[in-house]
């Protein structure tokens, strides 16, 4: 939502609108603290990028052969491809749940923010599984620098999306108790922009760590 | 538009500092800018003291040959924590307290745009630089150097918690910084008065914005290279261990990538500070402003791309040493645009030379050295035969001292009355800047030729037939000379700040709107918010400079950016928006946030929950007090939802 849509609501706050630039000042602190989580990110990407088959002993990502033996890849493409999609479905809720707290409809406004988080506790149950699944063939942070970057990349990637489900099932408390109407939508839109911040990451991080070889 | 100027000289009967609260518990729920600017300016003055004792001891070691003054391994944590000392602890945070006290004020802004957070940072650096420092109180300071190479920093070449005091204490101390500069960068490009354009900001506010961004760009790369050495040391990681694979080079760039831009964060708000001091004592207007602030921007720009010149001796192959040395020298241009830009400032000028004005132009001249013999370092053959040597010690402390401590200094003497409403007194800062000035050159100065002969950095001490001795001896007096006049200014400071001579709101005759206000400014800042019309607003009304006062090629309402003729940015500027509500112009009705201890408890909760990693390294009993480690995490779970739910904060 703008703020000269912001404007036109009865009781629109009238803080945001005083800045200098027009934006309001915690989502342009948002957008900047984005800027700063890419290269958070991007140094992580870049260091797997960097190590990306430098693993000296198995497991190893995809189907390798070394010396003559061939080793089975670990990554399960198919069931990641799925939790892959549950993410993405989680961003449409969050637009679905910000458009209900902007017309005022707390219910659905409170629903959509649950579905999100549900959505992304979907995803980091998958993630759980994954990562107790390569525990159990043997792959720690320590056995080699696939688990090292795998576990510190997507590790870092579902603490992010730890955060934002803790923050969305907040909100939707808050939206249930009628603390945040249509005057107070930019909190919702903030969460949204974290919340598909995280869902983007994950969309450069699949390709790079399941899709790539 | 209006055609009077609303900046508001400060009226007969001002209410000077308004009746705030006193105690200790009102510094500690304080979320006042000023406050923290000064808490900030106290704890990182501190720090300085103890950054030059451990110089001070460093010098002695090397005052003559085959020394045990220190012995070697105490000399390695000496030099090491002199560095992050320095850098994390002294220099960041003043520049930070100058970034809290002035930038709000020289954009007409009551706060900045996040006090709380604000709060936050300085609590959370508060913390960090405690826990650092304890560790050279305990003599288990890091040992490895301030950029901590790997592989010598694994688990297997340093055992004990040295290196781990690094990586905790860097963690937290970059989060602190990461923080402080989101709320800068919003504060400058939001809370701008009506009329203050981008390019009618003061050339200081403008370099905290650059400085803002580069530290959320470089320190968010160097959070991630400490966490995966925080992961070799902890959980059995080999990221940057050879022999399971990993590439030590690989931290040297992230390392860089992080310590180069970090060098410009070191300097680019010093050169901001003298932007604002050499005008105001040269009565002219700053020369070239726009290209002053470009030059800036592009210092910032390149400063992204030169950081493998750090490396020329590593063997990166003909193309990048070449790529590095051609953006290295590239970067010589912006800044010696700027020098020039001084000069031409002072030229013609009536200049009068103030302690804050001696130290400025002492800057430009010591800066000068350093960006020269820096140049020198970026032909990477050349750079080979300097590279470790005491050359390269030389050079960057030119640029640290020469540049960044005279550029503070010269803030230091120029804004004190500001914050104090006392002026420092002139003749102890003229013993100061003489002091430092023939202190620090007989320091570094024989360091070139000490490094050109061939003496190593980070070497305990060195024997007597190689030559050495004379200029190692002298060294050693300058750094005395430099502690003593250091010492003059703590005594400065300390008596000016309740018996130096009143101040008044301007003393010094400046253009910019801190000056407008009463000194010290009281809680709101400013009673009835300035508009703006040109860069020097406390200029117009002097019809002798009326001439050369430069408005900005802005088009009115509209501030149009342009580079090389074109077109770049375009930024919508009403003139006149009504800001405020009328009823604001009396003091009592502005609504200032009220303090909070969440900060203090949230700062507390993030370096608990990092500091006590370090018992697991440490066997005994006392290992298990790692576990504090949780008590910081839920700490901090508790701290976000207190601070994010507290009432009467929006954010």
């Amino acid at each position: 939502m703008d703020h000269a849509a912001a404007a036109t609501l009865p009781d629109a706050h009238p803080d945001h609108l005083d800045t200098s630039t027009g934006v309001d000042s915690r989502k342009l602190a948002f957008w900047t603290f984005i800027g700063s989580e890419c290269l958070l990110f991007g140094t992580l990407i870049a260091t797997y990028m960097v190590y990306k088959g430098a693993s000296r002993v198995p497991p190893y990502p995809h189907d390798t052969v070394v010396n003559g033996q061939a080793y089975e890849g670990i990554l399960d493409i198919p069931l990641t491809s799925l939790s892959t999609f549950i993410l993405l479905m989680s961003s449409v809720a969050m637009v679905l749940a910000l458009s209900a707290v902007q017309r005022g409809d707390r219910a659905w406004g409170r629903n959509w923010l649950i579905i999100t988080a549900a959505l992304g506790a979907t995803f980091l149950g998958f993630q759980v599984y994954e990562f107790n699944h390569f525990y159990h063939a043997g792959l720690k942070l320590s056995t080699n620098l696939f688990g090292a970057t795998f576990f510190t990349l997507t590790g870092f990637h579902g603490a992010h999306v730890t955060a934002g489900v803790i923050y969305l099932l907040t909100l939707a408390l808050l939206v249930h108790r009628g603390r945040i109407g249509p005057e107070k939508s930019i909190t919702v839109e903030i969460a949204g922009l974290y919340w598909h911040f995280v869902d983007v990451i994950w969309i450069v991080i699949f390709p790079l760590v399941y899709l790539i070889r | 538009m209006s055609t009077t100027t609303h900046t508001i000289p400060a009226p007969a009967a001002a209410p000077g500092p308004a009746p705030s609260e006193t105690g200790l518990w009102s510094w500690i729920t304080t979320v006042d800018h000023k406050r923290i600017g000064i808490m900030y300016g106290v704890t990182a003055f501190l720090f300085f003291l103890i950054g030059g004792l451990q110089a001070v001891l460093i010098r002695t070691q090397l005052a003559v040959p085959e020394n045990n003054f220190l012995g070697a391994d105490v000399y390695n944590q000496m030099f090491t924590m002199h560095a992050l000392t320095m850098i994390f602890l002294a220099l960041m945070p003043l520049t930070s307290a100058f970034f809290n006290y002035i930038v709000p004020l020289q954009i007409g802004a009551r706060d900045v745009a996040f006090p709380r957070l604000n709060a936050l940072s300085y609590w959370i650096y508060l913390f960090g630089a405690l826990f650092l420092i304890s560790s050279w109180f305990l003599r288990l300071a890091p040992n490895v150097g301030w950029f901590a190479y790997a592989n010598l920093t694994e688990p297997a070449y340093s055992q004990g918690v040295n290196v781990d005091f690094y990586v905790l204490g860097l963690q937290v101390l970059g989060l602190a910084s990461i923080i402080a500069s989101l709320n800068f960068i919003v504060t400058i490009l939001n809370l701008r008065a009506p009329g203050m354009r981008l390019l009618r900001m003061p050339v200081f506010t403008w370099m905290a914005l650059v400085t803002s961004v580069l530290i959320v760009t470089a320190m968010a790369i160097f959070t991630i290279a400490v966490t995966q050495l925080l992961f070799d040391r902890f959980f059995g990681t080999m990221f940057f261990d050879p022999s399971k694979g990993g590439d030590p080079v690989l931290w040297q760039h992230l390392f860089w990538m992080f310590g180069h831009p970090e060098v410009y964060i070191l300097i680019v708000p010093m050169l901001g500070m003298v932007s604002d001091v050499i005008p105001t004592f040269s009565r002219k207007p700053l020369f070239g402003y726009n290209v002053v602030v470009f030059s800036g921007i592009l210092i910032a720009w390149l400063g992204w791309g030169v950081w493998s010149h750090h490396q020329f001796a590593v063997g990166l192959g003909p193309i990048a040493e070449s790529f590095f040395a051609v953006s290295t020298m590239l970067i010589a241009i912006p800044t010696g645009v700027k020098v020039f830009n001084f000069l031409a400032t002072m030229w013609g000028g009536s200049i009068r030379f103030t302690t804050s004005m001696l130290f400025a132009v002492g800057f430009i001249l010591m800066f000068t050295i350093g960006g020269i013999s820096g140049v020198m370092h970026s032909a990477a053959p050349a750079d080979l035969q300097q590279t470790d040597t005491y050359f390269v010690v030389a050079h960057l402390h030119y640029v640290f001292f020469g540049g960044t401590v005279l550029g503070l200094w010269a803030g230091m003497y120029y804004w004190f009355p500001k914050v104090s409403g006392r002026l420092l007194d002139e003749r102890l800062g003229q013993i100061h800047f003489w002091g430092t000035m023939v202190g620090m050159n007989l320091t570094f100065f024989p360091m070139h030729f000490l490094g050109l002969y061939g003496m190593p950095r980070r070497i305990f001490t060195f024997s007597a037939d190689l030559g050495f001795n004379g200029m190692n001896l002298l060294a050693t007096v300058g750094a005395y000379l430099i502690a003593i006049s250091t010492l003059v200014l703590t005594w400065n400071l300390v008596r000016s700040w309740k018996r130096g001579q009143l101040a008044g709101p301007n003393p010094w005759g400046a253009p910019t709107l801190e000056w407008s206000i009463p000194s010290p400014p009281p809680d709101y800042n400013f009673l009835e918010i300035p508009t703006v019309r040109s860069r020097m607003p406390l200029w117009e009304e002097d019809s002798s400079k009326q001439g050369g006062i430069p408005h900005g090629r802005a088009q009115e309402g509209m501030d149009t950016i342009t580079l090389g003729g074109t077109r770049v940015a375009e930024m919508e500027f009403p003139d006149e928006p009504s800001l405020m509500d009328p009823s604001e112009a009396h003091a009592d009705h502005i609504h200032l946030p009220p303090p909070s201890y969440w900060p203090i408890i949230l700062g507390f909760g993030i370096s608990l929950l990092f500091g006590a990693l370090i018992f697991r390294h440490v066997t005994g009993p006392l290992h298990n007090l790692w576990y504090l480690s949780f008590v910081g995490f839920v700490t901090t779970l508790v701290g976000i939802f207190g601070f994010a739910l507290e009432p009467g904060h929006d954010h």
